[in-house]
């Protein structure tokens, strides 16, 4: 019961990092068609670390709260951390119990987060 | 009410459920629909009493299965009216039996240049097929659009239809606006330029009384398991002169009368479609859906449809922040009503609906193309059937209100 805790509404309604960067080192995009959702992130990259997060798109509250906690955390990590982020602490960011099938919803933004990370060093 | 919701909500043991206090409400029938006692005792009584394969054996238990699995498909010829039980196959759903014939049809008499005609109301079942075969035989798909007040344009329509139309392919009701399709004037129009016609019946066949004569069409698909049945089974009907001509889609046992090394005699219709052990259980079960639907009337089933949908978009009107996707002319609606909540996903609904366990879909309805014409990413669904009611409405609408408490939006 209460999926819908106060910080995921608030995250939901006020996501922090929204928005596109201008001027980002890289970008990624993940979408989930069948549910309508879609996301992208941006990071500006500096000597490895991440300075800026920029994320943007449509989505349940879940995937939306669960991409702006994650924004937070993004920001200071390296692209290795980013790549070897556990699922796990998604779900204790969110502090709810994720149904199967809201897994999708919540891991949205790390997915993404992490192709960012991998085409970024492919970049490179 | 029209129905005895009721007394036919104690045939269906699915719905006597209790989560948190609360009975369940089941609102995705578009999806699939729930099953009565007698067809989920059907299959049980077939495999204690006479399992065995059909058409292969001498053995008492063969001749039973065989006969039981033949009255079925006669009972399906005579609740659409065809004309023969040869015209009537059984398939494992809509979906394959679309498939059997842009296989089978569709390879033989589709060529370079020709033109399939589809609507843009299409449940992917009715989409990618065509796609594909357009895309081997380098022909073209055209796609008929929407007016505003979600019935199709017919106008578009015969703009669209020229002699290079070879097929038009169509729902008969759609799974996301419950939009229901003027199938027989569509029917004429087509036949009119000599183009075939296949209707996509998986949301009509269990919801009005559904006549292949008097429509006319060539070709039929539709599923069991949206219509009281079992999962993993479902029809294609054919003008028995057109499937004649055609070939097999699958080989294997049953289609065949004789093998030899190197070649084999198609077996008739209808089983020269039907390759491999079918369905048994499923097809015997079919039999006592098809008997309840008849018990309850079809008639009967769309007037308590319409009567459903007008009290629920009576009810969910009354929200400045729910829009609904619904044709406002209450004799082209079926029994769905998707709808959306500014500010609140979709996803997110239907979370909360489970929550006060009302059973409702959410994302795009294996429709995409429709949702991004609606301008939606996706939307929330309610569906109906023979044993919903208005006090099931009443807790949807309950779960509405909680919704637009959690996400604190105004009204
Ligand atoms: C309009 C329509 N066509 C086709 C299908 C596909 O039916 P099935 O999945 O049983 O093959 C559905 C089911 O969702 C449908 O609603």
């Amino acid at each position: 019961m209460d999926l819908y805790s106060e910080i995921i509404l608030d995250h939901y309604k006020n996501p922090h990092n929204y928005g596109k960067l201008d001027n980002p080192t890289i970008s990624a995009t993940e979408d989930n068609p069948l549910c309508g959702d879609d996301i992208q992130i941006d990071l500006k990259v500096e000597n490895d670390k991440v300075t800026e997060v920029g994320f943007s798109g449509e989505g349940c509250a879940i995937s939306q709260a669960s991409t702006s906690m994650l924004s937070d955390k993004l920001i200071g990590m390296t692209l290795d951390e980013i790549k070897n982020f556990p699922n796990e602490e998604i779900y204790k960011m969110l502090g709810v119990q994720i149904s199967p099938g809201r897994v999708k919803c919540a891991l949205l933004g790390l997915v993404t987060a992490k192709k960012a990370a991998i085409l970024s060093q492919i970049k490179k | 009410m029209i129905l005895d919701t009721e007394t036919i909500k104690k045939d269906f043991p699915i719905l006597d459920q209790q989560i948190n206090g609360k009975t369940l409400i089941y609102l995705d029938n578009g999806a699939t629909t729930q099953k009565p006692k007698a067809v989920i005792e059907a299959i049980t009584e077939y495999y204690e009493t006479t399992n065995s394969n059909v058409h292969r054996g001498i053995h008492s238990l063969s001749e039973k299965a065989t006969k039981m699995y033949e009255d079925s498909r006669k009972a399906v010829q005579k609740l659409i009216n065809a004309k023969s039980d040869r015209e009537i196959i059984f398939t494992k759903g809509t979906t394959e039996a679309i498939n059997t014939v842009a296989y089978s049809w569709g390879e033989a008499n589709i060529q370079e240049g020709d033109e399939i005609i589809v609507t843009i109301l299409e449940h992917h079942s009715n989409l990618v097929p065509w796609q594909q075969l357009c895309k081997r035989k380098g022909a073209k798909l055209k796609t008929v659009p929407l007016k505003s007040d979600l019935s199709l344009d017919m106008e578009a329509y015969k703009f669209m239809l020229s002699e290079k139309t070879k097929l038009v392919s169509f729902t008969a009701i759609s799974n996301l606006t419950g939009t229901i399709l003027p199938i027989k004037e569509m029917t004429k129009l087509a036949h009119e330029l000599g183009a075939k016609v296949l209707l996509d019946a998986a949301q009509m066949t269990g919801h009005m009384p559904t006549n292949v004569a008097d429509i006319d069409c060539d070709f039929m698909a539709f599923s069991a398991h949206k219509m009281l049945g079992p999962t993993g089974l479902g029809v294609l009907y054919g003008k028995e002169e057109l499937l004649e001509e055609m070939s097999p889609f699958q080989f294997g046992g049953s289609m065949v009368v004789t093998v030899g090394e190197q070649n084999a005699v198609w077996n008739d219709l209808p089983w020269k479609f039907e390759a491999g052990t079918p369905n048994i259980a499923g097809v015997i079960a079919f039999h006592k859906a098809l008997d309840y639907l008849q018990k309850i009337g079809l008639d009967n089933i769309r007037e308590h449809d319409k009567e459903l949908l007008a009290y629920a978009k009576e009810k969910f009107s009354k929200y400045k922040a729910v829009k609904t996707y619904s044709p406002e002319n209450p004799e082209i609606a079926s029994a769905a009503l998707s709808f959306t909540i500014k500010g609140v996903h979709p996803h997110d609904i239907a979370s909360i609906f489970n929550e006060e366990n009302v059973a409702i879909r959410s994302g795009q309805h294996c429709a995409e193309p429709l949702s991004k014409v609606l301008g939606v990413s996706a939307t929330a669904r309610m569906s109906f059937y023979l044993y919903n009611d208005k006090e099931d409405i009443d807790r949807a609408m309950e779960a509405l209100e909680k919704t637009l408490e959690i996400f604190k939006i105004e009204n």
